[in-house]
């Protein structure tokens, strides 16, 4: 019976995957997933409204679904829809997430009005009351150096920014103070000649009629308002529709429509959904955004086939399931090591297995996505750390069969993905690289090569670390185990050198190449600089016997910190030429990253005669 | 006294000494990357790594409180060369090892080189504009120039040292003494309003001078601002003095004067380096991506000249593609004026291609070591099982 655990564990976890995998079912009469795949400009890419949606709800509000005030759950497309087109119902989403108390007050507003477990999400009703001191405290912050800014100041500014983003999304098709915007647009072929004439009509001084001349007026008035706010640019240039540039938001083709005389097609369908959305028509919804979707296949054969993938890799949420099979991971391999070991054993390494390839196939459409190498920000480099480690332990668990790779595997990949998950707060994870950073050559070489320095490392820390607790806590870490474990760190170390070695070199030659010195001391250099530098430390003390297997152990851990700081704690600083990836809120769970690992050492550090598995007698 | 020897060779050799040495440098790198957060990179490189020993102010005293960079980088190196000497034993197998420390000694060695020559300079093109020089980061020059006769113009320039010493200097082109009463290494100017009463009277009595007051200012070390010094400079002739002149470089143009009837130019500016050749600025791009503010590339179109006709050329510098030319790398560093001035950075660093070798050879190195450790690690697998 148990000999087909492994086998009854893979097939369960893959019909898992598969059902993730289909394409995401709408309910209702609109075909939303049709909408959710048309292509728009955002941030200097093309990208479908699907992650529109989904990444400005994060930014917003830190998930990806909406409670309406009726209670239930509205889709991210949903949700963008009523955005875009029935503003006045938006507001009344719980959309905006605030936990700093003072910023609260700050908008007359508690806990207690907060909708959502936690009672943290508020409508942009509730908001929008206390904006001009919000505005007011806004400036006041922005005065403070970013690097100095108070909690409160900084949640001020996320605030403000999140409003706007709120307010140019809105401000996207919707001309603000405009009463029947759509109609008129519906109507621009009467509604345009009509207001010529009669503005002709009154300059000649002849008697005109003031209400057409007045609604064209209104129409100029809300291209330029639309051009100025619009934050999507939905609408595709006539000609070719391939290329970045020449895309438009929809007051700028709004404003062309009216010196051309001839309504843009692109907006003439965001015109028409929009009616048939506020007026419930899902049969006049469905058939525009068909016929607009053939229109761009028509004229773009190939091309949208890029946004279709992406909004099915949205909804597939490969690293989130990743993540959940990662957590099965280590508990089947640590339960294998009361009972079962065979069985348990295999079965969690066939999730290993699953879950890896599982982040490869998310990896490779990232990057296909992209045309980029894998490593591009913070995030993409959280993704390749745990697809570097959990290979790597593939191959230990291959060698050893002993569950510690598995274990570690569960363990690396769990935690990179959760970190990856909050570091996808900040916004589209698929981002333009800026200047300096725009090499392909360089990312492939320099940033895979460092990146993967860093997964070793970390790698030897987390394996270090199962050690001290298996050794310290229980009876299990016998002398074949810890001799095993001894190797695998000082082979990872080995490995974690080259890379991290080759890494910072070829970034010492890029700079060398983009800034005119090999070697400048920046931070981020002698981050990486202090991983190779404890890497060979640890190799040297070794080599010299000055550490046996437990000093092995804790100085593997150190390197955790080390490489932690290099990771992150650098980019805390706000200083050098790297500080693109700058971030704060991360700062408080490194701290508590680094007191845990110095908690490990100290563990580590308890005379052997105080470990479990050493202080036995002889087995 | 002879085992005392013994004991210091032995301990120079050790391995433990190589440990020891990797902590420092570790501790060295970290203090140096956070004390970035108030020292710009150029001062905390001349504090921490290009010294041998670590002076902190506490209170008003200097004290060592940590070998420098030179200390550690030396002392590793005479660590690694000894323990290699004194330990030389062929083997097949420790050449990887061999490699590894071999790439590290260059590389240290070339690091050492390029702080000691490597030379940084900048270049400011307008859009048009045609430069046979480069201009210093830091260091200033007072530039007397005569140009009465339309032909060439006579450049003296005296450099910052004598002026920052308050020193009068007399040269043989100039009819008059150079008498510098005020240097301020740092400083600020402002229009003197004719409200200001209170405020003491300027020394300047020519030029704009009389018009403008200097302000002292503590010097800064951050990465994005420059000191601007300005002085006080009298001219004293055979008749007695010509003046006293307010120059800075905030100043956009020099001031004219007259003397001992000649036509006479005077500006304290960044010290210029004349190049064999020139640079003119064609066009400089500024592409954004689309729809965005977010910078997708930066680049120079330039023409490059000499004076013998030999170079004649359109060259193109964008990011990660700098210029190489006479010794010289120019690098796109930053633009200026609504995207119609163009900041190149000019380096001048003869061991540029030390790093690239040593690299390459500690990788070599380090890929036959584990390499070897690998292979010995799966025969003895396969021996075991």
């Amino acid at each position: 019976m148990k000999r087909f655990l492994p086998l009854a564990v893979l097939l369960l976890a893959a019909l898992a995957v598969v059902a993730s995998l289909l394409p995401p079912r709408y309910q209702g009469e609109y075909d939303l997933a049709a909408f959710s795949r048309l292509p728009t400009l955002v941030n200097g890419r093309i990208k479908p409204l699907d992650t529109v949606a989904r990444t400005s709800l994060l930014v917003l509000q830190g998930r990806q679904s909406v409670s309406t005030p009726e209670g239930r759950s509205a889709s991210p497309t949903e949700w963008l829809l009523d955005m875009l087109y029935k503003p006045e119902v938006a507001d009344t989403y719980a959309t905006f997430e605030i936990v700093h108390p003072d910023v609260l007050t700050l908008l007359n507003l508690t806990p207690d009005d907060g909708a959502g477990v936690g009672k943290k999400r508020f409508t942009y009703l509730q908001v929008s009351k206390g904006l001009p001191e919000l505005a007011r405290q806004s400036q006041l912050a922005e005065s403070v150096e970013p690097a100095v800014r108070t909690p409160f100041q900084r949640a001020v500014i996320q605030l403000r920014d999140s409003v706007i983003l709120y307010q140019r999304l809105q401000g996207s098709l919707l001309a603000p103070g405009v009463p029947n915007f759509l109609e008129q647009l519906a109507h621009f072929d009467t509604v345009v000649p009509a207001g010529l004439a009669a503005v002709r009509a009154k300059q000649a001084g002849q008697p005109h009629d003031a209400a057409a001349a007045k609604a064209l007026l209104e129409l100029s008035d809300a291209a330029a308002a639309l051009e100025s706010t619009g934050y999507l640019l939905p609408i595709p240039p006539v000609g070719d529709r391939g290329v970045a540039t020449g895309w438009r938001n929809a007051g700028g083709a709004l404003r062309a429509s009216l010196e051309s005389g001839q309504l843009n097609p692109g907006l003439a369908t965001y015109a028409g959904l929009g009616l048939a959305w506020r007026g419930y028509q899902p049969a006049a919804f469905n058939t525009l955004v068909h016929e607009y979707r053939a229109g761009l296949d028509r004229d773009l054969p190939g091309f949208m086939g890029r946004c279709d993938v992406e909004a099915r890799f949205n909804s597939a949420q490969p690293f989130y399931t990743a993540m959940l099979l990662y957590v099965v991971v280590f508990l089947l391999a640590v339960f294998s090591w009361l009972k079962w070991p065979d069985e348990l054993g295999r079965a969690a390494f066939a999730l290993v297995i699953l879950a890896w390839v599982l982040s490869t196939a998310g990896i490779g459409v990232r990057m296909w996505l992209e045309g980029r190498p894998p490593v591009t920000n913070l995030y993409s480099s959280a993704l390749f750390v745990g697809w570097v480690a959990v290979a790597l332990c593939i191959v230990l668990e291959r060698l050893y069969r002993n569950a510690i790779g598995s274990v570690t595997a569960g363990l690396v990949g769990f935690s990179t993905l959760l970190i990856a998950h909050h570091l996808a707060l900040g916004g589209d994870t698929l981002e333009m690289m800026r200047a300096v950073l725009d090499s392909n050559f360089w990312l492939a070489t320099h940033v895979v090569t460092v990146t993967v320095g860093y997964a070793a490392t970390f790698l030897a820390g987390f394996l270090a670390l199962l050690y001290v607790i298996r050794g310290v806590f229980t009876k299990s870490l016998d002398a074949p185990t810890a001799d095993a474990l001894a190797r695998m760190v000082y082979g990872i170390v080995c490995f974690a050198t080259l890379f991290s070695f080759v890494g910072t070199v070829l970034g010492g030659i890029w700079a060398d190449q983009s800034w005119g010195r090999f070697w400048g001391w920046d931070p981020k250099e002698n981050g990486a600089l202090i991983i190779v530098l404890w890497n060979a430390l640890i190799l040297h003390a070794r080599w010299g016997g000055m550490i046996r297997q437990r000093g092995l152990m804790n100085l593997a851990i150190m390197g955790n910190i080390v490489t932690s700081w290099s990771w992150f704690g650098v980019n805390m600083l706000g200083v050098g030429l790297h500080s693109y990836g700058f971030m704060d809120a991360a700062f408080w769970w490194l701290l508590a990253f680094v007191a845990s690992q110095v908690a490990f050492i100290l563990v580590g550090s308890l005379p052997l005669s105080k470990w479990r598995s050493f202080s036995a007698p002889a087995r | 006294m002879l085992t005392t020897l013994k004991d210091l060779r032995d301990l120079l050799v050790s391995l433990k000494l190589t440990v020891v040495l990797i902590v420092f440098s570790i501790i060295l790198v970290m203090a140096a990357t956070l004390d970035q957060v108030n020292l710009g990179v150029w001062v905390v490189q001349e504090k921490y790594f290009r010294t041998f020993v670590v002076f902190w102010k506490v209170g008003g005293v200097s004290l060592a409180v940590f070998p420098g960079g030179y200390s550690i980088g030396g002392l590793l190196l005479i660590n690694l060369l000894g323990a290699h000497i004194y330990r030389f034993k062929w083997e097949w197998r420790k050449l990887g090892i061999w490699f590894a420390h071999a790439g590290l000694i260059l590389l240290l060695i070339g690091e050492l080189l390029s702080g000691l020559m490597q030379q940084d300079f900048t270049l400011r093109l307008d859009q048009g504009q045609t430069k046979n020089y480069s201009e210093s980061f830091r260091n200033i020059e007072l530039a007397i120039t005569d140009t009465t006769d339309p032909k060439f113009d006579e450049v003296v320039a005296i450099p910052e040292r004598p002026l920052a010493r308050l020193e009068t200097i007399q040269h043989p082109k100039l009819p008059f003494r150079v008498v510098v009463k005020t240097f301020f290494p740092n400083s600020t100017l402002s229009m003197r309003g004719p409200m200001m009463g209170a405020e003491a009277p300027g020394i300047a009595t020519q030029g704009v001078g009389p018009q403008v007051i200097a302000t002292v200012k503590p010097l800064t070390y951050k990465e994005d601002e420059r000191n601007i010094p300005s002085a006080y400079i009298e001219l004293v002739g055979a008749e007695g003095s010509l003046g006293t002149w307010l120059v800075s470089p905030a100043l956009e143009e020099p001031q004219t004067f007259t003397a001992a009837g000649r036509t006479w130019k005077m500006e304290l500016r960044f010290a210029r380096h004349y190049r064999p050749f020139s640079l003119t600025l064609l066009k400089f791009s500024h592409d954004r991506y689309a729809g965005t503010d977010i910078p997708k590339n930066f680049s120079s179109r330039i023409r490059l000249t000499t004076p013998d006709g030999r170079d004649d050329r359109e060259v193109l510098i964008y990011m990660n593609n700098p210029l190489r030319y006479a010794g010289l790398t120019f690098y796109q560093a930053g633009f200026e004026n609504n995207d119609t001035t163009t900041v190149l950075q000019v380096v001048r660093n003869p061991s540029w291609l030390i790093p690239y070798i040593a690299c390459g050879v500690i990788t070599l190195g380090l890929l036959l070591q584990f390499g070897i450790h690998l292979a010995g690690f799966f025969t003895k697998r396969r021996a075991a099982a």
